[in-house]
């Protein structure tokens, strides 16, 4: 309003100046979608520099924000594997090298920062993330610059993609087991209760069409804000609705205040007992004693006895900075590392597409402290035990049930014949 | 019929938490105009004071009582370090007290996540919490009950030193007239103090409940902040009744939207109701007449 | 020499948009233009803060909301143009392979709508909730609370519709822009120009705006509401210009996000990401010119820099930032530029941009009326 009309001149003749300007800049350059060229560009000639002793990893996790409640034990376990890998000579007689950058909980910042880490600081390999947004914001990045990206959490599985390795344990591999557990069980009715964020809604769709195989009636679902505490009006509502099992795929600090709540309302793990996948040996200690009894459904447990597990306790109680226990994404994390150099040793290079290539030929295994995992040479994640943990007065788990040797990973979900196909059909054809 | 009573019940008692975290904001925003951003932080800091009271005294029976008290010494110390070195030079420029607030929370925060375990601590609650109260057919859960009392005591004890004691005279004072009560002998300074450090202090005994309730850690007090401002903003500044209403009105309302939708559309349906509700009352259910200020 | 003076910014924004479209390109890598480009993406959002703020004084702790509508609208195009014709977004199809498109997501398949939806729908929203607001008066810390507010409701909303909007994972893996492939050089770079251009053309309407009556009253509705009231004004259509003008700029800055970026979460403009788009400005100078744009790029050149080597520290000196600034510079870094050529130039009493404004906010104690 008002605007001087000398002054409105002025401003027109210069925005359209610029206007021009871009009309330019629009015309002048650049692949369009029809052109011949195709749509992921031809991967950016590798800049990893292997000439020298050292080879360059990149570590991308949030150290500040509020993931970095979880991620900053990642990024120290990755450090630390970094250093015994270094120790014992290093992979193929080079020492790693590492960029440690701060994703700051901050999906934008996951994409920048693994782009910095692929064309400016020219690693090999970036190792880290933890929310299933921080792995989107990084696979768009790392496909485009052919980059190579090593994922440790548990997540929602329905996807698989050429750049990235999946070492945390995909539906069929976490949630699936646990939903066995629940059968032999006897289990009738089960209440889910989850935040509301993508791999919850998604972890629950894949309950409900399991469970109706199974023969359990789902007699109820609630959802909570990732970021808010209080539970107290969801668990009236189980306890109303008496199921014989919860199902919890709440992430964080709202678990405290869900597992509080439950405990407040009188439900007990003797009545009701909870099966959680997000809660491992770094998150039980914040619960306290509430929690105890209650069960959880995992790869790895500090509890697992097997040799390599009581080496990989004992080096990382004694690494600094360390929490003390050691949980399934701190050993998928560790795992990680190690995948990456047989595959590295392998290949014989450290160039993606080598690598690769060593992926694909299968047979590709390490001895973690899980036990021996295997990678699948297509999907790029890992075979993994499934283990079911109660939960005991140490804040530690007891083993109650474990699946029949490893589970081969299956992220489509193309063995259970239950999942509807046309969704799967569709999923991997969007997928390319 | 009974489904209607554990969101009421349940909802009152979220509206006492929120009560408790907003009094402490209806005091530094009411009645100073300081837009105290970091008071989710003062709130966090008196929950990592109760566990570090557990750590000393491992009995939890009585350590929350215990660490009631010191929460609110801590946070309030904690709150006077923040207004003697920042605050107190921008008493004439209240959003400002909003940008200064807001780098306090970011340093307040990073801190904890660096000073304590990443993953939060537990605070465990007192073993005289354990088990319900039968209300209405409903077992009413007795933390909640306990943090509708502890909302209780500490408004009447807010009250009560506002109306009847010296120094809440020369608050009152302070806010109708700053200029009339500095002539007539008012130390306005060192009222401005007390108040912050009051204020300060309810914030660490709500962080009390907040860890009974939720998790412990660096970022618990984000959840607090905007529901408690939207609380004192609604409720009309510089009246604890108008707090009162409002936090009640809030927790209720999002208790039943919550048990009616779900969590999340609960939490946006409050925040839009607040905000449509300013539209027709934009100084809040209830207002102070005040003077000078200016 | 004197006529010079007025001309200033206009040389300044010149330089700027020199610097930005012909020197920047030519000067630096490929991850250092779409660095560069993320950050006039937060300078076009901050210039439309520095107007609403600086010279209206509205502390706009929301322009999440708009930053999000145009981020949205953009990112949907960008998802539907990636999926092909007649094809659900990857998301969709997990939650139901069987039901169609959202209705509100069809018409974004269109170019033309998408570049309206980026204008307008920011403009429709800001009026709306601008009319009311302002009409009844709300200001101060009211305003920002609401504001703040409004932004976390939107975010939780997102995050919650999960499959209307993907959640808190929201839209990324974007293959084309208008038909151009994104992963191609030559189209970065001229998403960036764009982005870059845009913000020149931002900075070059709040010149305008100040330079005209309507500046004169914003500021002066910002001094002295009541008085611009009696002289016959509504100061509530004189903020709501500002406060729409803000809005679309905010949306502006959020469509060009996407394409730099290549992903929108709710994260992104809720509470934490509002307040970091009001620390630029307030770094920058508020009620400058150039301040808000320029403080807004050092905020984002901090965060790739000290964040990537000093993580906590950057938290720390970001918070330092805010309260030291705040405490010795309210009006930012530009008011200290200002006194500096004061005493160079000592130029008459004129209402230049970067003279500190006077304390302006209104009092939250003012009697009632009814």
């Amino acid at each position: 309003m008002l605007i001087t009309s000398r002054g409105r001149v002025k401003t027109l003749l210069a925005t359209g100046a610029l206007a021009a300007t871009t009309a330019l800049i629009l015309s002048g350059c650049g692949a369009r979608a029809g052109d011949t060229v195709e749509t992921t560009a031809p991967a950016a000639a590798s800049c990893i520099d292997t000439t020298g002793d050292t080879i360059k990893l990149g570590f991308l996790n949030s150290l500040t924000g509020g993931m970095a409640i979880s991620e900053k034990t990642v990024s120290n376990v990755l450090h630390m594997a970094a250093d015994e890998i270094n120790a014992d000579g290093g992979i193929l007689g080079k020492q790693i090298e590492y960029v440690q950058e701060d994703g700051a909980t901050d999906w934008p910042t996951f994409a920048e920062k693994t782009e910095k880490l692929l064309t400016q600081d020219c690693v090999a390999a970036i190792f880290g993330g933890w929310t299933s947004s921080s792995r989107k914001a990084v696979k768009p990045v790392v496909e485009e610059n052919n980059g190579l990206f090593f994922y440790p959490v548990q997540y929602e599985g329905l996807e698989a993609s050429p750049n990235i390795y999946y070492t945390g344990a995909t539906t069929n591999q976490q949630i699936l087991p646990a939903m066995d557990f629940l059968a032999s069980e006897g289990v009738k009715t089960l209440f889910l209760a989850g935040s509301d964020y993508v791999f919850p809604r998604t972890a629950n769709a894949i309950i409900k069409l399991y469970a109706a195989e199974l023969g359990i009636e789902i007699v109820g679902e609630e959802y909570v804000p990732l970021d808010k505490d209080d539970w107290t009006t969801q668990v009236a509502k189980i306890a109303e609705a008496k199921p014989d099992f919860v199902f919890n795929t709440i992430n964080g600090s709202s678990n405290v205040g869900f597992i509080k709540a439950y405990y407040d309302a009188g439900l007990t793990p003797e009545t009701t007992p909870i099966i959680s996948v997000s809660i491992a040996e770094e998150e039980a200690p914040a619960m306290g004693h509430e929690v105890t009894g209650n069960y959880a459904s995992w790869n790895y447990f500090q509890s697992l006895d097997t040799p390599d597990n009581a080496t990989f306790i004992d080096a990382w109680k004694a690494y600094p900075g360390s929490s003390g226990v050691t949980s399934d994404p701190m050993e998928a994390a560790y795992i990680s590392m190690y995948l990456y150099k047989a595959l590295v040793e392998k290949a014989g290079s450290f160039e993606v597409d080598d690598v690769n290539a060593a992926a694909a030929e299968g047979g590709v295994t390490f001895d973690a402290p899980e036990g021996t995992v295997t990678l699948d040479g297509e999907n790029h994640h890992i075979s993994k035990p499934g283990h079911i943990g109660k939960i005991n007065a140490e804040n530690q788990f007891d083993i109650v049930w474990s699946s029949d040797g490893v589970i081969e990973p299956d992220p489509y979900l193309e063995e259970y014949d239950w999942f509807p196909a046309d969704v799967r059909d569709a999923l991997v054809t969007s997928a390319g | 019929m009974d489904g209607l009573i554990p969101p009421l019940l349940n909802g009152t008692a979220q509206g006492a938490l929120l009560l408790l975290a907003a009094l402490g904001l209806s005091l530094t925003f009411g009645q100073m105009g300081v837009i105290n951003m970091a008071h989710g932080e003062f709130l966090m800091a008196g929950a990592f004071i109760a566990y570090l009271t557990q750590q000393v005294i491992s009995s939890s029976d009585l350590s929350i009582p215990v660490a009631l008290p010191l929460a609110f010494l801590g946070a309030g110390l904690l709150g006077l370090l923040v207004e003697v070195s920042i605050i107190q030079w921008m008493y004439r420029r209240p959003l400002d007290t909003l940008l200064v607030t807001v780098g306090v929370s970011l340093i307040l925060q990073q801190a904890a996540l660096q000073i304590f375990p990443a993953q939060g601590v537990p605070v465990e609650k007192p073993g005289w919490l354990d088990g319900q109260l039968a209300v209405l057919g409903y077992d009413w859960p007795l933390r909640q009950v306990f943090t509708l009392v502890l909302a209780a005591l500490c408004v009447a004890a807010l009250a009560g030193w506002l109306k009847y004691s010296s120094f809440g005279r020369r608050i009152r004072a302070t806010v109708q007239n700053r200029d009339l009560a500095e002539t007539s002998g008012v130390p306005t300074r060192s009222i401005d103090r007390i108040t912050f450090f009051v204020g300060s202090g309810l914030a660490g005994v709500a962080g009390v409940a907040a860890s009974l309730i939720g998790g412990t850690n660096s970022q618990m007090g984000t959840q607090y902040i905007i529901p408690a401002f939207l609380v004192v903003v609604a409720g009309g500044i510089g009246q604890i009744k108008g707090t009162i209403i409002a936090a009640w009105v809030v927790g209720v309302a999002m208790a039943y939207f919550a048990d009616w939708t779900t969590g999340s559309l609960a939490q946006v349906l409050a925040f839009v109701l607040v905000v449509v509700f300013l539209q027709f009352r934009p100084q809040g259910l209830f207002t102070v007449r005040t003077r000078g200020l200016t | 020499m004197k006529n010079l003076k007025p001309w200033l910014p206009l040389i300044g924004i010149g330089v700027l948009a020199l610097v930005l479209l012909a020197v920047a390109p030519s000067v630096l890598s490929m991850h250092w233009i779409n660095n560069l480009g993320k950050y006039c993406c937060w300078a076009i959002a901050a210039v439309g803060i520095g107007l609403a703020w600086g010279r209206g004084g509205m502390l706009v702790m929301g322009q999440g909301v708009f930053f999000g509508l145009g981020a949205y609208s953009m990112a949907m195009h960008l998802t539907l143009e990636s999926a092909g014709p007649d094809s659900l977004p990857i998301f969709m199809i997990l939650y139901d392979p069987l039901a169609p498109l959202p209705a509100f997501w069809e018409p974004f398949r269109s170019d033309l709508f998408t570049l309206l939806a980026i204008l307008l729908l920011p403009v429709i929203v800001a009026s709306i909730l601008g009319y009311a607001l302002f009409k009844s008066r709300v200001k101060g810390a009211y305003f920002a609370i609401l504001t703040q507010a409004l932004a976390v409701a939107l975010a939780v909303l997102i995050s919650s519709t999960i499959r209307e909007t993907g959640g808190d994972t929201g839209l990324s893996d974007f293959k084309y822009f208008f038909g151009f492939v994104l992963s191609d050089d030559g189209n970065k770079l001229m998403v960036y120009l764009i982005a870059a251009a845009l913000l020149v053309v931002c900075l070059l309407v709040v010149w305008q705006l100040g330079r005209s009556r309507f500046g004169e009253l914003l500021i002066a509705t910002r001094d002295a509401e009541e008085r611009v009231r009696f002289l016959g004004y509504d100061p509530a259509n004189i903020k709501l210009v500002a406060f729409v003008v803000a809005a679309v700029m905010a949306s502006i800055a959020g469509a060009m996000f996407v394409p730099i970026v290549g992903i929108i979460t709710p994260q992104e403009i809720g509470a934490s990401a509002s307040i970091l788009m009001i620390a630029g400005v307030a770094l920058g100078g508020r009620a400058s010119l150039f301040g808000p744009a320029l403080g807004a790029m050092a905020i984002g050149w901090g965060q790739s820099s000290l964040g990537s080597s000093w993580p906590s520290g950057w938290i720390y000196i970001l918070g330092l930032l805010f309260i030291l600034v705040t405490l010795f510079l309210p009006m930012g870094l530009s008011s200290l530029v200002g006194k500096v050529t004061g005493l160079v130039w000592r130029p008459r009493a004129t209402p230049t941009a970067t003279t500190p404004a006077p304390e302006f906010t209104a009092p939250e104690f003012t009697e009632v009326k009814k």
